[in-house]
């Protein structure tokens, strides 16, 4: 278990390392002029070379490169080309709003898509078709376009949540489950079809396996038959579909705070990737992409715990 | 080792049937209504934006102060958006955008995913190893985050970007290609070809295209629809060329108007989802159209004889006594049916069975496989599956109807007077729980014991049947242990409960024959140390001769002869049954001539040492 953790754990740093050198390659040598942005197209030349030399650009592309990860390993990621605020706290300020509704989501696609496949497989028929056509609904209806639905009638038209904005959890925490809550649902409707489904499908198969025909035969109950043994054995593979769906939350949380008005890292990555300011976007992306990594860590150690033979073997 | 020949079938047989699957594809695709109304929708959504010059004359980026969020009128028959350009040709141009972009995508998913994937799965070594790290890599990495670092770092190009995201598909292709081929590739005939020495690229042209193009074609569904969903997310976030027009950026518009006029959202909502909805809808209707010829390309299932058939060949029943005549019935059946909806009709697999079983009498159900002895136990138990349809003129377990009973009340009589002992032992374990957790649940359910009795009963249990280490045993998961001793916890499952009738289901046929042999020994002594009914069904008639009192005959669905065991062998009146013992005892003659010892009794052979053989024989 511990040699498994570590070597979860050096893969996921391995792939933190891969994307941040590959975004710093394509940010760093690509033709755009960021100084010149910066400073304004009426700058004099000495000006830009002032600039250039001030943010270090006027070095090698891979003596920057090292700066970065040399300060990055530290816990410093720079400041911003443009507000020159340091990238490091202004993460951490927008890392509470974006952990939130992801976080939200990915819970309740967890409980939502159980609760439903569960269903699905256990009285099929017509309520099986709604969770299918649910599914399908679900696959097809992006995750911004139902944030903007939600927003208009659910925010603006009947009023009943919030349609923007972010109230801090330490600020008040029934604010804060309100501001999160329409984000929250809108992000995870895609999630919660492509799990209900695979759900619903382990359920159904673990439903005609021979254990639960022996199960039935000693005559335990329904209720501990669903729950504790079909449940239990159905989990890994939804859990497995489930680590890969937060994947698209971490993405689908970018547009999601453009409906919602919320300042969390999804926006910062949209103006700091329409500006060009490297630091913030390499700030980003090394974010983000340690979300995914540690989300899929304990999903793996989850997936351990519920499934024996990897467990014990 | 006829190589050349089975080469030949495989290299002429192959193909045709791949053509004639995509033919019977095609045909049940157009006989969905489903299908038909998405590939519709699909044409006339590609034939509006293709032909969008010829349906509007208005310019979709000319914008107009004046026209700024018009109503509806003859000028703009959708209305205005924000800045005053015409919304019918923004959503006929767009949906250029929208499927130029996706088409874009699925192509380059396709044109990585796929040599990738053949390579990989077809040559394995350093290149499989290799393309699968990135590919999980790949995989690992949000793809809008991906998109906007390369939107900034080279420029705010909507194809360029789809490109890419093509790129960061191309792993699900990948994949499923991948193991498509290893599967494949195991597969008997692809051996063939490259033993007659067949080049690589002629076995995968041949063998391994025909295989994983369908599986391709859905997903390339799905990735339409996807592709589709990502481009218009980067429009909406404002992320794409400004002069073009597309269904995202008509969204990011609408976003900015949505106090004043949110019905704008309406349009290019509308015609987003139902293009998703389309491609998955239709990737979904080409799977079951696959595995619609997968079911009826099958032969028909074991026992699938239609009941016709059977009859013409069979002689009457013989049964050598009245069953319902015994005052010490514990379990008298009568009349039991079952049958299953197929697409050929009702198929009965029982057919008015009836039995009884005596207090502390051992019956032996024997037939062929397919006979219908197993569906006539399970029915007993009410644990045949719900397409199953049931019907007795008599189920009476100690005086009480059961067929009347509700699920839970049968639930009181399940495990706890009636026992089921499974024929296939590592299947029949829960394999999330420990066999100690297992055990104690219906014990303590049944008998109302506390944690700790239940364990201590469990473990004597585990101890009575032969289980020399109990305590280690309760501790393990059902992989830790080997099948015997899976079989031993099965059967200390089942009369933990001290059950009056256990229901035994081939309790030996899985296991080796020396542990066979031990475990009939122990139901033996089981049953008569607890004086329980025991139903055992059985192909076997050496395992009927070693323990049952009396037997019954099975053939498709029906007893065909039901006797005491001893009248049976003695003197069999069924043509059926003579032709069932006639055959054992062929098996049996060669290793009776050797004296094959008691142990061996429990093979197909030996029914030897009981003497009851010797007399008919």
């Amino acid at each position: 278990m511990i040699v498994f953790l570590v070597r979860r754990i050096a893969a996921g740093l391995v792939l933190v390392l891969v994307i941040a050198t590959t975004t710093f390659a394509l940010m760093g040598l690509t033709g755009s002029d960021p100084v010149r942005q910066i400073v304004g197209q009426t700058a004099t030349q000495q000006q830009v070379t002032a600039k250039s030399a001030e943010l270090g650009l006027d070095q090698p592309f891979v003596v920057r490169y090292g700066h970065w990860l040399a300060d990055a390993v530290h816990g410093n990621l720079g400041s911003s080309w443009f507000s020159g605020e340091s990238v490091t706290s202004s993460l951490e300020n927008k890392l509470p709003v974006t952990l939130s509704i992801v976080l939200a989501a990915l819970l309740v696609s967890a409980v939502l898509s159980t609760v439903l496949g569960v269903a699905a497989a256990v009285r099929r028929g017509a309520l099986d078709q709604v969770v299918q056509l649910l599914a399908v609904l679900g696959f097809a209806v992006p995750s911004f376009l139902v944030a903007l639905v939600f927003a208009v009638v659910i925010g603006v038209d009947l009023g009943w949540l919030p349609a923007t904005g972010y109230v801090p959890l330490a600020d008040s925490a029934g604010g804060w489950l309100k501001s999160i809550t329409l984000p929250a649902l809108s992000l995870s409707v895609g999630a919660i079809a492509a799990t209900a489904q695979q759900v619903r499908g382990s359920m159904v198969d673990v439903l005609r396996a021979d254990y639960v025909r022996t199960l039935r035969s000693r005559g335990i109950s329904e209720r501990s038959l669903l729950f504790r043994h079909a449940l239990r054995n159905a989990a890994p593979a939804a859990l497995t579909v489930l680590a890969l769906q937060f994947i698209g939350l971490v993405g689908g949380a970018v547009v999601v705070e453009k409906v919602f008005g919320l300042n969390g890292i999804g926006s910062q990555a949209t103006s700091a990737g329409s500006q060009g300011d490297t630091p913030v976007v390499m700030g980003v992306v090394v974010v983000m992409v340690a979300l995914v990594v540690v989300v899929n860590i304990l999903m793996d150690l989850a997936y351990g715990w519920l499934n024996p033979k990897v467990r014990v073997g | 080792m006829k190589l050349p020949e089975s080469d030949d079938t495989t290299g002429a047989v192959t193909p045709a049937v791949a053509a004639q699957g995509r033919a019977g594809i095609l045909r049940r695709l157009l006989r969905n209504p489903v299908a038909v109304t998405c590939l519709v929708l699909l044409a006339l959504i590609s034939l509006a934006s293709l032909f969008a010059p010829l349906l509007t004359s208005q310019d979709p980026a000319r914008s107009s102060l004046t026209d700024s969020l018009a109503p509806m009128s003859g000028k703009h028959p959708l209305g205005g958006d924000g800045v005053g350009r015409d919304v019918l040709a923004r959503l006929l141009y767009g949906g250029r955008t929208s499927l130029l972009g996706a088409l874009l995508a699925v192509a380059v998913a396709v044109a990585i995913g796929v040599p990738a994937g053949l390579v990989a799965g077809y040559y394995r070594k350093w290149f499989d190893a290799v393309s699968s790290w990135v590919s999980n890599l790949l995989m690992a990495v949000p793809a809008i985050i991906v998109l906007l670092v390369v939107m900034s770092a080279v420029g705010q190009n909507t194809y360029l970007a789809m490109a890419v995201f093509g790129v960061l598909m191309s792993p699900g292709v990948f994949r499923l290609i991948r193991a498509s081929v290893i599967s494949v590739r195991e597969e008997l005939y692809v051996d063939a070809a490259r033993v007659s020495g067949l080049t690589d690229a002629r076995i995968i042209r041949r063998h391994i295209l025909p295989v994983v193009q369908a599986p391709t074609i859905i997903q390339a569904a799905q990735m339409l629809g996807l592709g589709i969903v990502i481009q218009s997310g980067l429009e909406f976030l404002g992320l794409g060329s400004a002069t073009q027009a597309s269904w995202g950026s008509m969204l990011n518009d609408a976003f900015g108007n949505i106090y004043t006029k949110p019905e704008l959202m309406v349009w290019p909502g509308l015609a987003l989802a139902v293009t998703v909805a389309a491609f998955g809808l239709l990737g979904n209707a080409l799977r079951d159209a696959l595995d619609g010829t997968a079911v009826t390309g099958r032969k028909p299932s074991r026992g699938a004889t239609t009941r016709k058939q059977g009859a013409e060949k069979k002689a009457p029943p013989v049964i050598s006594e009245a069953a319902q005549d015994t005052d010490d019935a514990l379990l008298v059946l009568e009349g039991l049916t079952v049958s299953y909806p197929t697409a050929q009709g009702e198929k009965t697999v029982v057919d008015n069975v009836s039995l009884t079983v005596r207090r502390g009498e051992v019956l032996g159900l024997v037939g062929e496989s397919g006979s219908g002895k197993s569906q006539t136990a399970f029915a007993i138990l009410g644990l045949l599956p719900r397409e199953a349809q049931v019907a007795t003129a008599r189920l009476v377990f100690d005086g009480t109807e059961l067929g009347r009973l509700g699920r839970a009340a049968m639930n009181r009589y399940r495990g706890h007077r009636i026992a089921y002992v499974p024929q296939e032992p590592m299947s029949n374990l829960d394999p999330s729980f420990r066999i100690g957790a297992q055990l104690v649940e219906p014990v303590r359910r049944h008998l109302g014991l506390s944690a700790a009795e239940a364990r201590t009963k469990t473990l004597g249990l585990l101890e009575r049947v032969g289980i020399s280490d109990p305590e280690r045993v309760f501790r393990s998961y059902p992989h830790q242990i080997s099948g015997g001793m899976a079989q031993r916890v099965l059967i200390a499952g089942a009369v933990s409960c001290e059950p009056d009738l256990l229901i035994a289901d081939e309790p030996t046929t899985a296991l080796d024959v020396t542990v066979q042999a031990e475990v009939l020994d122990l139901m033996r002594s089981l049953q008569s140390e607890r004086n329980m009914g025991v139903i055992l069904v059985t192909h076997d008639f050496g395992v009927v001769a070693d323990l049952c009192d009396r037997v019954t005959v099975m053939q498709t669905g029906a007893v065909v002869e039901s006797a005491p065991v001893e009248r049976l062998f003695a003197d069999p009146q069924h043509p059926y049954t003579r032709m069932l013992l006639a055959s054992t005892l062929e098996d049996a003659e060669p290793r009776s001539a050797l004296g094959l010892s008691r142990t061996m009794s429990a093979s197909a052979a030996g029914i030897t040492h009981t003497g009851r053989q010797e007399g008919s024989a």
